[in-house]
């Protein structure tokens, strides 16, 4: 009973909403927006076929790639920062000016220095990535609790075993945090590059679309976006609940 | 639980482990600071001068600042950054308002949380420049393409931090509350709103931040009249230095709003823990 009620939850407002989208635009009287059924069409003519290995996957795999190189580095660099004091305050506040610049304004620049191919737009979306997950990080390590720094100092632990069992379980909530606003950033940093500059990907083909009045195929670019942009969410929220389940479990005893 | 644990999405899983740390010397980080910034624009210079990229692409600080600092003469510039600002300030109120009215009404009863959760999760993700086409199209490269794109993206930003803020309101205050028969306005002035202000302003500060990138982006990508069209424009322009000094800008852009806001959260919350730095 309680599991169809929140099926029900689930269903009924999202189903409600798809309705009322299909009776409003049963007669086609606004250009503007397509109905569902030519939508629905579009979407599987448009990014099933072709596109898919076209437009898709060279997006996917930019996106995913530049989010890899970014975690990678932000954490090892905010570690490295975080640790040490005099890096700290020596770096910051050249980090927090970087971080203030808006990361889209930096495309024309690196179309300028790299030019229009993968490099420029996995640089753009790593330079617009790196400092939630960077500056999280450094915020992270540098407040570990003193209690368990101390703890650690008496159980003599040094080096990677420390960074292991010490260092990163204790910044990785604010680790998480970063990485979550990085793929906010990174989607929308691989759009927008996409769409100033490109000769491939989702976001050039939308604009692509849009220049050419298809307005259907333009909206089907839209939805794929948007169900990208919910798949990360998911992921992340899995691998959060897996790495993160300890921390979760903490705060909820803690109540 | 604490009302002081909230910060950035993660609200709910947030740490704020206070450790006073013994200051040193209140001079060295801002000397080592400014040490970083000149190390940061020496590397500049001669990887300009020296590096493998051509100096025509990107030139040195030296030609950069000074170009930097000739802009605040000229009007067109403060124009571009009025333009820019403005597509913020109304993106952001708008949003805003909208979002805490949306919020308090969805936050404060059950069936609708629960109702419309599974189509919060789903809008909220949808990055907002996908919507560029869209608003390129019914509006050309205008205010209201601009605005389109910021409202929708800061709306679920805030939106979200209020459901949060909402649902935290501590079960003895709901019952006093309830026991001492206010009425739905009462609760939201006195029960809902202290609660939820936190929140709040978490949600603000970062939407202000999102909103000015996207400000910039429609600019850059649509062409309306702002900050990132005039960087558009210097590039198609080939004025290399020009460009250079706008971003530079707009980084001083950023850090203003930046700062603007997290003073204006600390001034809201005076009141509140995470700012008297009382331990909960």
């Amino acid at each position: 009973m309680n599991a169809l009620k929140s099926l029900l939850h689930f269903v009924v407002l999202p189903v409600l909403l798809i309705a009322l989208w299909w009776f409003t635009t049963r007669d086609g009287a606004n250009f503007f927006v397509p109905q569902p059924g030519p939508l629905v069409d579009a979407f599987v003519e448009v990014w099933l076929g072709e596109g898919f290995r076209n437009d898709v996957v060279p997006s996917v795999a930019r996106l995913f790639a530049a989010l890899a190189i970014s975690i990678a580095l932000g954490i090892s660099l905010g570690v490295l920062i975080g640790s040490v004091e005099w890096v700290r305050s020596l770096l910051s506040p050249m980090l927090e000016f970087v971080r203030a610049v808006p990361s889209t304004i930096i495309i024309p620049v690196l179309l300028l220095v790299i030019g229009i191919n993968d490099t420029m737009k996995v640089t753009l979306i790593v330079l617009g990535c790196i400092w939630p997950v960077l500056l999280n990080t450094v915020k992270g390590v540098a407040s570990i609790d003193g209690v368990q720094v101390d703890t650690g100092r008496v159980y003599g632990l040094s080096g990677l075993v420390r960074l292991r069992y010490l260092v990163l379980p204790a910044a990785a909530p604010q680790i998480f945090a970063g990485i979550r606003q990085s793929l906010a950033v990174g989607l929308v940093l691989m759009v927008t590059s996409e769409m100033f500059a490109s000769t491939d990907g989702i976001g050039y083909a939308t604009i692509n679309f849009q220049n050419r009045i298809a307005i259907p195929e333009m909206w089907s670019g839209i939805v794929l976006l948007g169900l990208i942009g919910v798949a990360m969410s998911v992921l992340f929220q899995i691998v959060q609940s897996r790495v993160l389940g300890w921390y979760v479990g903490l705060k909820e005893s803690a109540k | 639980m604490s009302v002081s644990q909230h910060d950035l999405a993660l609200a709910q899983v947030q740490p704020r482990i206070a450790r006073p740390r013994i200051a040193t010397r209140a001079k060295g980080p801002v000397v080592l600071g400014a040490l970083g910034i000149l190390g940061f624009l020496l590397t500049w210079e001669l990887f300009s001068r020296l590096g493998p990229v051509d100096p025509h692409y990107l030139p040195p600080p030296s030609l950069v600042l000074p170009q930097f600092f000739t802009n605040f003469t000229y009007t067109d510039f403060w124009v571009a950054i009025a333009q820019t600002m403005r597509a913020w300030a109304i993106g952001l109120t708008v949003a805003v308002a909208s979002a805490v009215v949306v919020g308090v009404v969805i936050g404060s009863s059950d069936f609708l949380r629960r109702a419309t959760h599974s189509t919060i999760e789903f809008l909220r993700p949808i990055p907002a420049v996908a919507l560029i086409p869209v608003a390129a199209l019914l509006y050309g490269p205008e205010l209201q393409a601009e605005l389109l794109i910021i409202v929708y993206a800061c709306f679920w930003l805030v939106l979200v931090q209020v459901l949060y803020g909402v649902a935290d309101v501590d079960n003895v205050a709901r019952d006093t509350a309830l026991v001492m028969q206010m009425n739905f306005l009462q609760r939201v002035r006195h029960l809902v709103f202290p609660t939820l202000l936190p929140y709040l302003m978490t949600g603000v500060r970062l939407a202000a931040v999102v909103a000015l990138i996207l400000a910039v982006g429609v600019e850059l990508i649509v062409g309306t009249p702002g900050l990132g069209q005039k960087v558009a424009l210097a590039q198609i322009n080939d004025a290399n230095v020009q460009m250079y000094s706008l971003i530079l800008a707009s980084g001083v852009l950023g850090m203003a709003v930046n700062g603007v806001m997290t003073v204006i959260e600390r001034k809201s919350l005076f009141w509140h823990e995470s700012v008297r730095g009382g331990k909960s």
